[in-house]
């Protein structure tokens, strides 16, 4: 563990954020990124919901720059694979933009361990090679692993690692984050 | 009777057929095809989830088709792949088939891609190797031809989303296809309602209706309606004569013309699983006319391939909280 600032209690789902204001604040952060030659890339499920909320939100400066999106899935390129298998449910990625020299903002709803992000970037390569790539998370939750950390981030929010942290969809289609016990002992 | 395709947590460790998988497990492999279809089309065609797994393609019977597909599914999945004609090789100085595979795994293989004339090949081998070792039957004898079964389903499932509302029609000799039963059991678990099989008596097993078909001896009144045609390859090769009067009469009774189409749905789809006899069970006219989707057949098989590959190579799927899987 090499967060200092880790938590000796458990968190309450109770203390969480409201996640509808933390995604406000995401787009606050995203709004002077936004320029030609910027590409959104949300990473399943959470960092697509995100996308998705995120393209309304901004829309005046995604519509002036032509802002192209796209969805990664990246079961196809994680670490943890031969040990875990292929998730049940996988989604097409889908990239419907030349990714060749664009600047690349991926977007994903918890960062923890970063080895999705990774998974993320080497497949963003498979498609071309982009100018930059950037990451934005709703969540930091503290853990990482590998040399990678979001940019923009509108929580930091470090727990313990018996914790597993998530954004859910509501019934009435708000985002809300979410706590259960982590049932898996390998990270992600 | 433990089915030794599923391990004792009920997911997938072999593919030698399609009867006795459940729904489930086809549909995992659809959804799943259904991402690699994307990977096709990109510039780097290309994932990294089998590198470093060696995948051994054992062709006791000649299929070109078949075998490159395969071929294509592991490289775009990053392994390693061994193509073995086996009349080339050891078989023809004696070699049994368990030998043949003993010495492939003593040389690491992870994977074994079986076609074999004789029925019931692949299921011998599954039996024999150790549980780290997956196999895929890729056609054994008349048996089953589990990965072009479920390449058919999906790309019907491609062009004709609404399985529960399909009336397909599978036509010509049944008899000797593989592909045939594969393609009853896939449309039948699946939930497609209506499946007619078309051919003459002598091309059509004892009891074929105990597989859930309706059965026509006239193509015309079989065709009629349907949103799917498939179609059989007249299996020369399998045939002792006497079966049939010549090829001719066969093509003027159920060769598929676009007069004989035309009863058919106006947007029914054509399929064929190849190599195709022109002008033998499939006029040209229609193998390239546009309702054809033979072509596409071919581009989905890869996908399919790839994703019985993947799913089989992972071990142990996620026995994970459902949908926390991993998103961080």
């Amino acid at each position: 563990m090499t967060d200092k600032n880790r938590p000796m209690t458990e968190l309450q789902s109770a203390q969480l954020p409201n996640a509808e204001h933390l995604l406000q604040a995401l787009a606050k952060a995203l709004q002077p990124l936004l320029k030609k030659n910027t590409a959104l890339v949300g990473i399943h499920s959470g960092g697509v919901w995100l996308m998705e909320r995120l393209l309304t939100l901004l829309e005046p400066a995604i519509t002036a720059n032509a802002i192209e999106h796209g969805t990664l899935d990246v079961s196809f390129y994680r670490d943890d694979y031969a040990k875990r298998g292929l998730k049940i449910e996988t989604h097409p990625s889908q990239i419907p933009f030349d990714v060749e020299n664009k600047h690349i903002i991926l977007i994903d709803d918890v960062f923890y361990t970063g080895r999705t992000t990774r998974a993320a970037m080497n497949e963003l390569f498979d498609y071309g090679r982009p100018a930059s790539i950037s990451l934005a998370a709703l969540v930091n939750r503290g853990g990482r692993e590998l040399p990678i950390a979001p940019q923009i981030v509108a929580a930091e929010i470090p727990l313990h690692a018996s914790q597993h942290l998530q954004l859910i969809k509501l019934a009435n289609d708000e985002l809300a984050l979410a706590l259960t016990p982590n049932h898996n002992s390998t990270r992600t | 009777m433990q089915n030794p395709q599923l391990d004792s947590d009920g997911n997938l460790r072999h593919l030698l057929s399609i009867e006795g998988l459940p729904k489930r497990i086809l549909n995992q492999i659809l959804d799943t095809a259904e991402s690699f279809v994307g990977v096709a089309e990109r510039e780097v065609k290309k994932v990294p989830l089998l590198r470093g797994k060696t995948v051994c393609n054992l062709f006791f019977e000649n299929s070109t088709r078949t075998r490159t597909t395969f071929e294509i599914a592991a490289k775009r999945l990053s392994a390693d792949v061994i193509s073995l004609n086996v009349n080339t090789s050891s078989q023809s100085k004696g070699e049994t088939i368990l030998d043949t595979v003993d010495n492939l795994i003593a040389m690491h293989a992870d994977m074994f891609v079986i076609r074999h004339a004789q029925s019931g090949a692949a299921h011998l081998i599954a039996k024999h190797v150790p549980p780290h070792i997956h196999v895929i039957n890729a056609g054994d004898g008349r048996h089953s031809h589990p990965t072009q079964g479920l390449l058919d389903v999906f790309t019907i499932r491609k062009f004709k989303p609404e399985m529960h509302n399909l009336r397909v029609a599978i036509i010509g000799d049944v008899l000797h296809s593989r592909v045939a039963r594969s393609e009853i059991h896939a449309l039948t678990t699946l939930g497609v309602p209506e499946v007619r099989v078309i051919a003459p008596k002598t091309l059509l097993p004892s009891q074929v209706e105990k597989l859930g078909v309706h059965v026509y001896h006239d193509m015309r009144e079989g065709l009629k309606n349907v949103d799917v045609v498939m179609m059989l390859r007249l299996q020369n090769e399998r045939m002792n004569g006497a079966l049939l009067p010549s090829a001719q009469e066969y093509f003027k009774t159920y060769g598929l013309t676009q007069e004989k189409l035309a009863l058919a749905k106006p947007d029914a789809i054509v399929m064929h699983p190849g190599p195709m006899n022109r002008g033998v069970e499939i006029d040209s006219s229609v193998a390239d006319g546009k309702q054809s989707v033979i072509l596409p057949q071919v581009t989905y098989g890869i996908a399919i391939r790839m994703a019985v590959m993947a799913i089989l190579a992972g071990g142990q799927p996620a026995q994970q909280a459902p949908a926390s899987e991993g998103d961080q």
